[in-house]
């Protein structure tokens, strides 16, 4: 137990999961769990500024005649999909098993990046057919919201493949049992913000 | 309790604040402290009421603090009650939060009874007049829809007539004061807002943009001249007679960023004020514009024809 | 002169405008020469690598953000003094409208962003940690960065005085007027990106503070046994942790209208200036918060150790301080309660706005009634505790007439506004970060600072205070609005501005001799060895001063609220310092250049940000990632402190 974390109250026994086991970890938990709450509201403003500006097409592209319904819902199936897998390794490194770790991950990561790919597939699509973010506020608004979601999972994708390196090289152990734990919060966290985006925003989008 | 008295201590209160505080004298210059205009006078009122009440906070506790900090003064020989381990008092506790709840629910339900009674014309009786006000770079441009003249840099208005002031910008957003008629409000690009105002008596009022707009800002003062409904309308033909048009090519060269004196115009292009709105997303905004409703004369062509009517129809869809 | 070179010097260097520049080049020139040649004449590079670039000690940073913050105060203040020499008479020609511009935007954003939030970062490092009887913060690492960003982001910001120009469109940069077309050149980048950087510094501050505060308290040490700073704080870092990612997308979103040509808040294809005004301000308004209740925490910490007395009301000053941070999220719209808001919005807002003045009321009169059969002794930091009560009184009953929305019809950007928030901040924060300077400058260095100068720069910067702000009440009255660079004279405004002016002059001088203090007091040091040269309460003064940098050798248990002052009374003060037989090897966060050159990059990418030098912000941005994943692959960031080490430097210090 690291000395730093004097003050909390050691109470690690079979129980007790193995990411929690170690104070200094754990508090890395509880730290993530307050950024989550600030990016949270980052994507609050997002989504508000969005709202406000949804209807400002300047005769421009719509909602309605712009989302594709098999594409988005390709991506939420996806993105549900690695959610789950992630899951599973969080679930298999409570059992200590590292190669099953391993394979959730890789296909986690996977269909993190087939989730991408589709995303950036219908971008260009838009682009191509003049629906750019500079043609309304509207189209601002949506690839800002949109497009900070995916470069959010962008980011995770190279997280999980740093802490895939680690488990490789090190094994599983208090701390990157800790990491991987983390980094499957963030990706449920992602999961989230993205029904709020496909029911917000392409849902209602069609819809309205 | 008379309305005499308090009027009185008003006055004590006032006379008390300015003179300690403005040192220089209370001149005529206190255009906030001496109204011309019922707006500016309820405003006064709100002014007055909430400096008298948190005075009465105020006051005892600076007492208080010089009292507490001479008696128990670290002196030896201090022979004032001392008492380390007291800490707790839930009757005084009780007051201190008590009395400014009180002060705060009486100065709130008034704030609320006056900002709902802002958004009236200040008099029933008399017919208001409606005037379009934009703030450009960086001058003000003044159109009459009933009169059917503008101006730059200046507004006449009749006395004792309620005056609804439509503003918008066409240029960074701006703030519309006179402060001896009244409080501001903001002139925003692809907003209509609305102030009404009116002078009691007649006079040159100073009013100045209150909202930093770039370089040019320290220039836009302008002049708010109140005269008689005789000499107002005296003043419309004149201007009609003497003045040039103001055209639309007029007007884009007049909203190029630069400082301009007093201009008069004879007329100017019909829809130029909601055309201009249109132009920066109006239509966006049409239900955050109370104003364009009721009193905004129904453009006759262009892209804005109809603006009013259609939030009448909105409103019905509801 | 080559045209190409003089192309350079007048387009970015700014060189055709004058003397000003002209100096301010000479100056900085000549500063960092001095700098340089001092730590090469001294050989002092590896000492200032390996002891401050580098530390994660929460004391040290503490100490840099308290000099960053010291140094912007004085930047900011020449801003001011220019200022007010400009509006000293009507029709003055010492500034022109472009530089009393570019002027007033970087006096309000320095003094906001680069001063009040890292002197109260400086307060949270140095303190907080001691006060909850922890080793450091819980993340050291993440804290390093933290200053870092700030620093970078400060620099960038500076920066644009002499290169480019400056940010000429107010602390608030409102749109329409930031967009491209009205304001084209590269200051309103700098201000973005520079605010930014800093901003996401602050985010993780907040973060960081919050998770100390809630996991790393020592045993016994419950949440209501906790001393009011902390409480302050973590009431400050909630504010932080939900008010910074409005200002984050705020700026981000005025970004993208201007360097990639995104409608959010422009006058074409449907953008909304008005989205702009509401988010900022839904950051803005509960920042006064995140900057006034640290200061509200540190008078409760002086006020009960200068009276020799328990903080009266002790519960409700933490209901007071939480009711506040509620609050401070649904006030937001009194900025802007001329934007033709219905009047029920307005009702709401304003009666929301002065229900802050009740909480805040009380706390005056805790602090009041802990005088109250007290013995006040009247030091450094009970002075300007003293100070700032009629200060806050003044300026809270201005708030509340200002809350009141008929009447902010007529104070609205006008000069009564100045004084109001001026009387909040200055006699609010700035006073409460310099009681907590100099209640804690024992701690931090060892010795305490000169008395006597102390004193004279305590009368004259309040009087100057008065002198400089109680005028601008009454140019509100008159009809003065803020932002003019100048005013005829037929306003008659001209002699209350004079007198202002001297009032800001005083201040100035003040300053000064705070400044004179400190070095007098340098060379005249008067040493504490006691560790507690106040006789005061907290758990902080149980270490010795400076504090060992693991801070407690053994983590002590604590059993009631002001546990040092209860063992100071029962002469049980053996059970809070350490004894051999219980020190163990300690754990320490190693030292890491890193965060210094993450928030390097950081700048290199804000730089190449400003002036749409994409291949520079890409390299920058590069530079970021690496450093991250970097930090993401390191197994080993700790190293231990053998026993006997931390006996000897114990028994050094004469507490074995």
């Amino acid at each position: 137990m690291s000395a730093l974390q004097h003050a909390i109250t050691a109470h690690a026994d079979a129980d007790t999961p193995l990411e929690y086991q170690n104070p200094h970890e754990s508090v890395k938990i509880t730290g993530f769990w307050i950024f989550m709450a600030t990016d949270m509201l980052l994507f609050g403003c997002l989504f508000a500024t969005y709202l406000v500006l949804r209807t400002h097409t300047d005769g421009g592209p719509t909602a309605h005649h712009l989302f594709d319904i098999p594409g988005f819902t390709a991506e939420t199936f996806i993105l549900l999909t690695s959610s789950f897998t992630g899951g599973l390794s969080t679930l298999a490194m409570r059992l200590g098993k590292r190669k099953q770790v391993m394979a959730w991950l890789t296909l986690t990561i996977l269909l993190g990046l087939a989730f991408i790919g589709l995303e950036v597939q219908e971008f260009a699509a838009d682009v191509a057919i003049g629906a750019t973010m500079q043609r309304s506020a509207f189209l601002s608004a949506f690839f800002t919201l949109v497009g900070t979601h995916g470069s959010h999972v962008s980011i995770g994708i190279v997280w999980m493949v740093l802490t895939f390196i680690q488990i490789a090289r090190r094994g599983l152990n208090q701390k990157t049992a800790r990491k991987l734990f983390i980094v499957n919060l963030y990706w449920h966290f992602l999961d989230v913000v993205w029904v709020f985006i496909f029911t917000i925003v392409y849902l209602s989008g069609v819809v309205m | 309790m008379s309305g005499q008295l308090w009027r009185r201590l008003r006055s004590v209160f006032l006379v008390a604040g300015t003179s300690i505080l403005f040192a220089t004298g209370c001149g005529s210059k206190y255009f906030v402290l001496h109204p011309a205009g019922p707006v500016a006078q309820k405003e006064l009122h709100v002014i007055e009421w909430s400096a008298i009440l948190t005075l009465i906070v105020i006051v005892p506790t600076l007492v208080l603090l010089a009292v507490i900090v001479w008696r128990y003064r670290d002196k030896p020989g201090n022979k004032a009650r001392y008492t380390p381990e007291w800490s707790e008092s839930k009757k005084l506790e009780f007051v201190w939060w008590g009395i400014p709840i009180l002060i705060i629910a009486i100065l709130g339900a008034y704030t609320g009874k006056v900002t709902f009674a802002l958004t009236q014309p200040p008099q029933k009786d008399a017919k208001p007049i409606t005037i379009y006000v934009t703030s450009l770079d960086w001058k003000w441009l003044f159109q009459y829809p009933g009169q059917k003249v503008a101006t730059v840099n200046y507004v006449e208005i009749p006395t004792g007539v309620p005056v609804n002031f439509e503003l918008t910008s066409d240029a960074p957003m701006n703030s519309f004061w006179v402060p001896s008629l009244g409080g501001q409000e903001y002139t925003m690009p692809g907003m209509a807002t609305r102030l009404w105002l009116e002078a009691d008596k007649g006079g040159t009022y100073y009013g100045h943009g209150a909202n930093f707009t770039g370089k040019g800002f320290a220039d836009m003062s302008f002049s708010v001249i109140a005269t008689s409904q005789s000499q107002f309308n005296q003043w419309v033909s004149q201007v009609k007679a003497a003045s040039p048009a103001l055209t639309k090519a007029t007007y884009q060269k007049l909203k190029q960023p630069s400082t301009v004196g007093k201009i008069s115009y004879s007329s100017f292009p019909p829809n130029l004020f909601n055309d201009t709105i249109w132009a920066e997303g109006g239509q966006y905004m049409q239900n955050a514009m109370p104003s364009n409703s009721s009193t905004v004369a129904t453009p006759t062509n262009g892209a804005m024809s109809g603006m009013a009517g259609m939030n009448q129809d909105q409103k019905d869809a509801k | 002169m080559p045209t190409a070179l003089k192309h350079f010097a007048d387009t970015y260097l700014m060189w055709n405008e004058g003397y000003l520049i002209w100096i301010s080049d000479a100056l900085i020139v000549l500063t960092v020469i001095g700098i340089v040649g001092a730590l090469t004449y001294l050989k002092k590079w590896r000492w200032l690598w390996d002891n401050w670039l580098t530390t994660v000690d929460h004391k040290k940073i503490g100490i840099m953000y308290l000099i960053a913050a010291l140094l912007m105060f004085f930047r900011g203040g020449v801003d001011a003094l220019l200022l007010r020499t400009q509006l000293a008479q009507p029709g003055e020609h010492f500034l022109d409208a472009e530089h009393y511009d570019q002027i007033f935007t970087t006096h309000g954003t320095i003094m906001i962003l680069f001063m009040a939030m890292p002197f109260l970062f400086a307060l949270f490092n140095i303190v907080v940690p001691l006060q909850i009887g922890a080793r450091d913060v819980a993340f050291p690492y993440l804290n390093a960065i933290s200053f870092w960003l700030f620093f970078f982001g400060a620099m960038l910001f500076n920066l644009s005085f002499v290169f480019g120009g400056s940010p000429d469109a107010g602390w608030t940069s409102y749109p329409p007027l930031t967009e491209l077309g009205f304001d084209p050149g590269p200051g309103e980048n700098y201000y973005l990106l520079g605010v930014q950087i800093s901003g996401i510094g602050s985010i993780a501050t907040g973060i960081n503070f919050i998770a100390t505060i809630l996991k790393m308290r020592a045993p016994g040490m419950k949440l209501m046994r906790m001393p009011l700073f902390t409480w302050s704080t973590l009431g400050s870092c909630l504010i932080i942790i939900f008010a910074f990612p409005a200002l984050s997308v705020s700026l981000a979103l005025l970004m993208l209208d201007r360097v990639v040509g995104t409608h959010f808040f422009t006058m074409m294809h449907g953008g909304n200036p008005m989205m702009f005004i509401n988010l900022f301000w839904v950051w803005g308004h509960p920042e006064v918060y995140i900057v006034v209740l640290p200061a509200f925490g540190v008078y409760s910490e002086v006020v009960a150790t200068f009276t020799r007395k328990r903080i009266f009301g002790y519960s409700s000053m933490v209901a007071s301080l939480m009711l506040i941070t509620v609050i401070s999220y649904f006030v937001w719209a009194h900025h802007f309660f001329t934007m033709g808001a219905g009047a029920d919005v307005n009702t709401f807002f304003a009666v929301a706005s002065m229900a802050v003045g009740i909480p805040t009321g009380v706390k005056v009169f805790n602090w009041l009634f802990t005088m109250f059969r007290g013995r006040i002794r009247v030091t450094l930091p009970m002075l300007w505790t003293l100070g700032f009560i009629p200060n806050f009184a003044i300026g809270g009953a201005t708030g509340v007439m200002l809350a009141a929305a008929p009447g902010d019809y007529q104070y609205h950007n006008s000069y009564f506004l100045i004084a109001h928030f001026h009387q909040m901040l200055i006699g609010g924060v700035v006073n409460g970060m310099l009681a907590g300077m100099y209640y804690w400058w024992p701690k931090m260095f060892g010795f305490r600072l000169n008395e006597r100068l102390g004193k004279w720069a305590f009368w004259i910067f309040n009087i100057g205070f008065y002198i400089c702000f109680l005028p601008q009440y009454a140019l509100g009255f008159e009809g003065m609005q803020r932002r003019m660079y100048t005013y005829p004279t037929d306003m008659g405004w001209g002699s209350l501005n004079f007198v202002s002016t001297i009032g800001a002059y005083l201040m100035g001088v003040g300053f000064l001799f705070i400044v004179w203090q400190v070095l007098y007091s340098l060379f005249h040091m008067e040493r504490d060895t006691t560790g507690d040269p106040w006789d005061a309460r907290t758990l902080e003064w149980s270490l010795p001063s400076p504090v060992p940098h693991y801070n407690f050798a053994v983590i002590p248990t604590i059993t009631e609220r002001d546990v040092w002052w209860a063992a100071k009374q029962r002469g049980t003060t053996d059970l809070l310092t350490p004894s051999a037989e219980d020190i163990q090897a300690i754990h320490m966060p190693k030292n890491s250049g890193r965060p210094f050159l993450m928030g390097f990059a950081f700048f290199v990418a804000g730089f190449g940000f400003v002036f749409n030098w994409y291949i520079l912000a890409v390299i920058g941005l590069a530079g970021v990632a690496l450093c991250m994943i970097l930090r993401a692959l390191e197994d080993q960031d700790e190293y231990v402190i053998p026993v006997e080490e931390v006996r000897e430097t114990e028994s050094a210090l004469g507490r074995l």
